[in-house]
């Protein structure tokens, strides 16, 4: 390898894709850790598909605290990853300054647009999917009180809210939504201890399906829905499994299928800067259904929610997104 | 705000003050003795995880109980080797101790369960469960009084109601026996103590594992009593919260469980009332989260008076010769 990336830095000769062909792709895990059983997670998972379908092997780092996130990237663009996978918005400024310095090397960023000639900006529409389980906690509510807890109070997570809150609220119009967030800093994704907190000051006000859209802090969440024996919607992985009978469902957003797709794309040379919007139509969000749910979910259900699925594909119905313009129309 | 939404804020202040309650009397036994221990917030990480590890291997929260205390009480015995042993600067090796148990819970919880530092989810008899007390459900229907018994003072773990035992313990231990007396007097006069004929180290020694003990017990209601297993950095600055909390008290029992259960009550209410109409202003969340700190600083700045600690806190003792 140390020969590799002699041969790479002073690879003038070499052409870019073959230089992304010989290289091993990267991966940086957010805060919030490997394994948050959530959006992290998923990417992990997504690069261990990767691994056992092609037999290759890639690098991987976890970021273990906010200031080290732009000397992960660059080392990660030293030791010769190509392409680098970063996850989640914060890295965005980061990765602003790092990209241009890096000109050979390809970045894809989760979550976030980063407007420069070697990134491919990932982003999901997960106020679509968002929509999809609002519906179902809208039909599953006996109290027509329904809440949602969010991780750190970013756009990003106002987004979730109100594609649920639309959801909900298309069923029934009459049914509340309660919304808390966790915090405002980053130690918000990792805090059960509040989640359950949270999760059981919005039963105590009658909610009796909650979504939880805040990595780590929502096993506190889900925990505190089944000890309660109500019910709870997970996020960004399928954690249906974690609560069989508590958890509604899994709102999914394929961040495995995303990382999986710019690893195959990097090392076979496909790998095409720019934007990439994962939704409904490309299965990039859906909700989860599986044998851990399947009890829960009756066929009408089901049936209401793929129809709505597929007039959101058809542009029948229209969610709207919060971080277009930073408000949301229902509260 | 109607009856039953005040008695469960109220409720859930206290689940949330019982960790601070415990790291704050931690703090307390440790300083009245002069040994300054910031480390309360690392000691509480390792409990937290070395509880719900044994309780997740053995089934038994009670097991996992004993092994929170057991390493709670090794990192402080660490901090006591280093800090009247070796009189080495006492803050620098709390700070130590926290980065220790930060680092270590999650290396040790990777290598163990393959979960990214984290515990399994603890179900059943691996958690503590919520006690109903005697006659609860048949006074729940008497006004007032009832609901006061049923869902606030009754339906918390174990360890809620051992808390405030704690408080009570610790008043009669330093101001009713001779060891308390000894103790105090080690934090405010160590030379004095030494001339009666008292060993300085041994007190101090023996005050920092009770400090070890109560953390042990603050981790652990962490873990297994309010969560259902660990999960990295999930203290989240309690001990030092707890710290302020000690200050606040002026390093007495009794003020330290009205502080906890003030900083507990804050946060119920951050977590209860986001977003609330105040005269037709929308406070936002942001204020609602902040405000427990806020409140730290304009209490200790305006309203504790001057807070004094142990005279002898952060001095090494030599003897004379």
């Amino acid at each position: 390898m140390t020969v590799f990336k002699t041969v790479l830095g002073a690879g003038a000769a070499l052409a870019m894709s073959a230089v992304a062909a010989l290289a091993e792709p990267g991966l940086i895990i957010d805060l919030g850790g490997k394994f948050d059983k959530s959006f992290n997670e998923a990417a992990y998972n997504g690069a261990q598909r990767w691994v056992k379908e092609t037999g290759g092997s890639y690098i991987e780092t976890e970021l273990q605290s906010e200031a080290q996130r732009e000397q992960n990237m660059r080392k990660m663009a030293e030791r010769g990853a190509n392409p680098i996978v970063v996850l989640g918005f914060a890295n965005a400024s980061t990765l602003e300054r790092v990209a241009p310095d890096y000109p050979d090397t390809n970045f894809a960023i989760i979550d976030m647009v980063v407007d420069q000639p070697n990134v491919l900006s990932i982003v999901f529409a997960e106020h679509e999917g968002s929509y999809l389980v609002g519906m179902l906690a809208g039909m599953k509510t006996q109290t027509k009180t329904v809440g949602f807890i969010g991780g750190m109070d970013i756009p990003l997570i106002r987004k979730f809210a109100c594609g649920y809150v639309q959801g909900v609220k298309a069923v029934d119009p009459s049914i509340r939504v309660i919304q808390n967030m966790t915090g405002t800093t980053p130690a918000a994704w990792n805090d059960p201890v509040k989640g359950a907190e949270l999760a059981r000051a919005q039963i105590a006000q009658g909610a009796d399906v909650i979504y939880a859209a805040a990595g780590g802090t929502g096993v506190g969440v889900l925990q505190a829905a089944a000890d309660a024996g109500i019910y709870s919607i997970g996020v960004d992985s399928n954690q249906n499994y974690m609560h069989p009978g508590s958890v509604l469902t899994s709102m999914v957003k394929r961040v495995d299928n995303a990382v999986y797709n710019v690893f195959k794309a990097g090392t076979e040379g496909t790998f095409k800067p720019g934007f990439l919007l994962m939704n409904l139509a490309n299965d990039g969000v859906g909700y989860a259904l599986d044998e851990y749910n399947a009890a829960l979910i009756t066929d009408e259900m089901k049936a209401a929610v793929e129809d709505a699925k597929a007039k959101i594909i058809a542009g029948e119905i229209k969610v709207h997104d919060y971080m277009s313009d930073d408000s949301c129309p229902v509260e | 705000m109607d009856f039953t939404t005040v008695i469960l804020v109220l409720d859930s202040a206290l689940r949330l003050a019982t960790p601070l309650l415990f790291a704050c009397l931690a703090g307390l036994f440790s300083e009245r003795s002069g040994i300054f221990d910031i480390g309360l917030e690392g000691k509480m990480l390792a409990s937290a995880f070395f509880s719900a590890s044994v309780a997740a291997f053995t089934g038994s929260v009670w097991l996992g109980l004993l092994a929170g205390m057991g390493a709670s009480i090794f990192l402080a015995l660490i901090h006591g080797v280093a800090s009247i042993t070796f009189r080495g600067n006492q803050l620098i090796s709390g700070v130590a101790i926290n980065f220790l148990a930060s680092g270590v819970t999650v290396i040790v919880g990777q290598s163990w369960f393959s979960l990214g530092g984290r515990t399994p989810q603890l179900e059943g008899a691996a958690r503590f469960q919520e006690i109903t007390l005697p006659f609860a459900e048949a006074l729940r229907g008497v006004p007032v009084i009832g609901p006061i018994y049923a869902d606030l003072i009754s339906g918390h773990s174990i360890l809620v109601y051992a808390g405030f035992a704690a408080v009570a313990l610790s008043w009669w231990v330093l101001y009713r026996t001779r060891f308390g007396l000894r103790l105090r007097a080690v934090g405010e006069n160590p030379e004095a103590v030494d001339t009666a004929g008292i060993s300085v180290i041994g007190l101090r020694y023996t005050a920092t594992i009770i400090c070890g003990a109560l953390c042990g017990l603050a981790g652990t209601y962490l873990a297994t009593g309010l969560a259902a297993g660990f999960v990295r950095e999930m203290s989240a600055g309690r001990g030092f919260i707890a710290l302020a909390a000690l200050i606040f008290a002026k390093w007495r029992p009794g003020y330290a469980l009205l502080a906890c259960l003030l900083f507990g009550l804050l946060e119920a209410m951050g977590n209860r009332f986001q977003n609330i109409d105040v005269l037709g202003i929308n406070v936002p969340t942001q204020f609602m989260q902040a405000l427990p700190y806020i409140l730290t600083v304009v209490i200790l700045a305006g309203f504790v008076g001057r807070a004094i600690p142990p005279r002898a806190g952060g001095e090494p003792y030599v003897k004379e010769r």
